[in-house]
């Protein structure tokens, strides 16, 4: 009798057809220490849309996704401990949100044979998908930021800004040092002056910055910052009243947090991006009814629409969208992370995709391919509003200067190629 | 005059201000090494905690609410009151009192003898648990704090100040905040004076900072003095946590203030309310005016560890700093 139970059951367990095993994607998150106000949105967004296409399409492609949060506190000993720790459930792609980390799972991903996405960090010269296989960085990198508020300058000056002074505040570590390059190569090209401030972290203190702005009179700021370097450089400027018009923050500088503790100040603040902003998209009515009002949302449910929290979300389809080219190309639902790669490199981000995922005019369009892992590099200008507490663009994703920044992915691509006896290959 | 004189007479105001809001974090490490041997670790942490539950005072927050409203499936944050700012201070003096004998009642008591390198330890742990505490409490988003104190830089110092140079000077940038942080950094000062001088729990303070086994022997309660330190502690840096919180928004980055405070302590020695002061002046303008001339020639960024270097320099000459008690030990 035993024996026929346990067979029964073995055949209805066939008969149900080959089990699949979820989608898995590890959230490298911090919720907690100084980098947790931006650390927070970014994971809630990034956890709400895979809730959202659980609740409300069945998963992708039928197969439900799973989403394993580790936390890192944007220490990079973490990172990696949570990438050793995870990488064994089917991980299929990484965001580590920290350029630290990112620089430490490069070998780690390549060797392990799984996809990273740094959408807007990293290593910029990843861009290069012959020389960084398993890395991807569109549909922007810092060079494109650097390239993007030149861009955005000459379009206010007709075009020229020979002899303009342009300031750049930066966090004195890798992360904060990545434009400078491109932006010494554009300097030459356009003939104006560059000056470097560089903040310590944590940038709790900048007073000796913001005089020197004060002396030099720059007629434009830009910055790279994270954290509170963000707030206390804004406070610095308004306090010294440099017009915040001229003041032109990277992404990471240009969250809601950053500005609301100047208060009105902050108005007229403005900050580069490579999506959109505000609330005003079907998909967010779709997180409130299938994510947010069942209770199921990664947070209180308050952050949506926020920078940080569109972002997250904005990975989270890019990722999704690639599963399903994977999905397509290898013609099974039940990917790995090797499929999950070929899904990255051939994605393709259009219109009529994006209006049909709730999300029209949300980012700009691409494609990837083997040879450019980062796309084209379209990059918006937000600007911040202290009266209605909104950012709103005043950009479209605008075209960046392809032949410097080319040059110099070129270059540092080669030079990584070199070091680590990598035989650039897209066969 | 010169405008490059006129700048690095800027450049020097602008240090001795930020060594006066140094100060104010390096003041509470002294009371409480003063007082007990223990170097405080949690002091950074504590500004942070005070400033948190300030703000979430004023705001009407209710403590704690992402557990209860998880636990209990409600959806609570706020009281929806607004408690005005003196009231808001007075009550978290009271919680930092309140934190002050717990600490006292919970871990210090326990520890009594042991040797300074545990109390250390124990401080330690006190910080990482008292930011896990302030995240659950109040939340890791960043606050804005506002007490109507006045931020940005003085016009009248400005236009009084902007005839002394070429046109290329627009007069001296003084922060409005700074200042209030000086005046406040004073009262403070004196009132800690006037205080361990002219009272009878002032006094009890002083004599078991000079010898808590002789202070035992007159009826001092050590368990007293030391929540008072603690608290006392707890006031200062409250008051750190207004200024600086003010200046940058209240967040978890607040408590690395205590790395600001760290070369003061060196300087000035960890046993001098005076030396707190004065290593504060000298920390912040060592540091501004290096920053003003030998910046620019090696890349700008040397105001963190030019601190320290200083900060070395007067621990090779007078290793109990500039004004803390020389350290003898007969054998």
């Amino acid at each position: 009798m035993k024996l026929k139970l346990t067979t029964l059951a073995l055949s209805a367990l066939m008969a149900a057809g080959p089990a699949m095993a979820d989608l898995v994607f590890p959230s490298l998150s911090y919720r907690t220490g100084p980098y947790a106000a931006g650390g927070i949105p970014f994971a809630d967004g990034y956890a709400d849309y895979f809730t959202l296409l659980n609740e409300r399409d069945g998963g992708i492609g039928g197969v439900m996704t799973n989403l394993i949060e580790c936390e890192t506190g944007y220490n990079t000993e973490k990172g990696v401990e949570c990438y050793e720790s995870t990488k064994g459930e089917g991980a299929l792609v990484y965001q580590p949100l920290s350029t630290g980390i990112t620089y430490q799972l490069i070998p780690k991903v390549t060797a392990d044979g799984i996809p990273m996405h740094t959408m807007g960090y990293g290593r910029t010269s990843a861009a290069n998908g012959e020389v960084f296989s398993n890395v991807f960085n569109y549909p922007a990198n810092y060079w494109n930021g650097a390239s993007g508020v030149v861009n955005y300058l000459l379009e206010l000056n007709d075009g020229d800004i020979k002899g303009k002074k342009l300031a750049l505040v930066y966090h004195n570590s890798a992360y904060g040092k990545e434009p400078i390059r491109t932006l010494e190569e554009l300097a030459e090209k356009h003939g104006f002056e560059l000056s470097l401030l560089p903040v310590d972290h944590p940038g709790q203190e900048q007073k000796s910055q913001w005089l020197q702005i004060r002396r030099e009179r720059p007629d434009y700021v830009t910055m790279w910052g994270w954290g509170v370097m963000n707030q206390v450089a804004i406070q610095e400027a308004a306090n010294i009243r440099f017009p915040m018009e001229n003041f032109i923050g990277v992404w990471w500088s240009g969250a809601e947090h950053d500005v609301m503790s100047a208060g009105d100040a902050a108005n007229g603040y403005k900050a580069l991006t490579f999506h959109n902003v505000g609330r005003d998209f079907p998909v967010f009515h779709h997180i409130q009814k299938y994510v947010v009002d069942t209770g199921k949302a990664a947070g209180a449910g308050d952050q949506i629409g926020t920078v940080l929290y569109n972002r997250g979300m904005y990975a989270a389809m890019l990722a999704a969208e690639a599963v399903k080219t994977a999905q397509a190309i290898h013609g099974t639902a039940d990917i790995d992370a090797s499929m999950m790669r070929d899904g990255m490199e051939a994605l393709e981000m259009n219109e009529a995709k994006m209006t049909d995922l709730g999300m029209p005019n949300f980012g700009p369009t691409f494609n990837v391919s083997c040879e450019n892992h980062g796309g084209p590099g379209l990059v918006g200008v937000t600007q911040w509003d202290a009266g209605s507490q909104t950012w709103s663009m005043i950009s479209d994703f605008k075209a960046t200067d392809g032949d410097v920044i080319g040059a110099l992915v070129s270059e540092d691509s080669g030079a990584y190629a070199t070091e680590n006896k990598i035989t650039p290959n897209c066969g | 005059m010169p405008d490059q004189f006129l700048f690095a007479t800027e450049v020097f105001i602008n240090g001795l201000m930020s060594g006066v809001l140094y100060a104010l974090v390096a003041l509470g490490f002294v009371l409480i090494y003063k007082a007990s041997g223990i170097f405080n670790y949690a002091q950074g942490v504590m500004a942070l905690f005070a400033a948190m539950t300030l703000v979430g005072i004023m705001d009407g927050q209710v403590p704690f609410s992402h557990i209860i409203n998880s636990v209990f499936g409600t959806n609570v944050h706020h009281f929806g009151w607004h408690v005005p700012a003196m009231l808001a201070i007075l009550l978290t003096a009271g919680v930092m009192v309140l934190f002050a004998w717990l600490v006292q009642r919970l871990v210090m008591r326990h520890l009594v003898g042991q040797e300074p390198i545990i109390l250390f330890m124990a401080t330690i742990g006190l910080a990482y648990f008292l930011e896990g505490v302030s995240d659950l409490m109040w939340g890791s988003e960043i606050k804005k704090l506002d007490i109507g104190l006045p931020q940005g830089g003085s016009f009248w110092i400005e236009d009084m100040t902007a005839g002394l140079g070429s046109d290329n000077f627009y007069g001296f940038f003084i922060d409005n905040l700074d200042m209030v942080a000086t005046v406040v950094a004073a009262l403070l000062v004196t009132g800690l004076v006037l205080f361990s001088q002219y009272t009878k729990q002032g006094r009890a303070m002083r004599a078991v900072a000079d010898d808590h086994q002789a202070a035992l022997s007159v009826g001092i309660s050590l368990n007293f003095i030391w929540v008072l330190v603690w608290s006392v502690a707890g006031f200062v840096a409250l008051v750190a946590g207004i200024m600086w919180g003010t200046k940058s928004g209240v967040q978890f980055s607040l408590s690395l203030i205590a790395l600001k405070a760290l070369p003061v302590l060196m300087l000035g020695g960890f046993t001098s309310i005076p030396g707190a002061i004065v290593g504060g002046l000298i920390i912040g303008v060592g540091e501004k005016m290096f920053e003003f001339a030998i910046g620019p020639l090696v890349g700008g960024a040397t105001e963190n560890w030019f601190a320290y270097v200083l900060a070395l320099l007067f621990l090779v000459f007078r290793p109990q700093g500039l004004f803390g008690e020389k350290i003898i030990e007969r054998v």
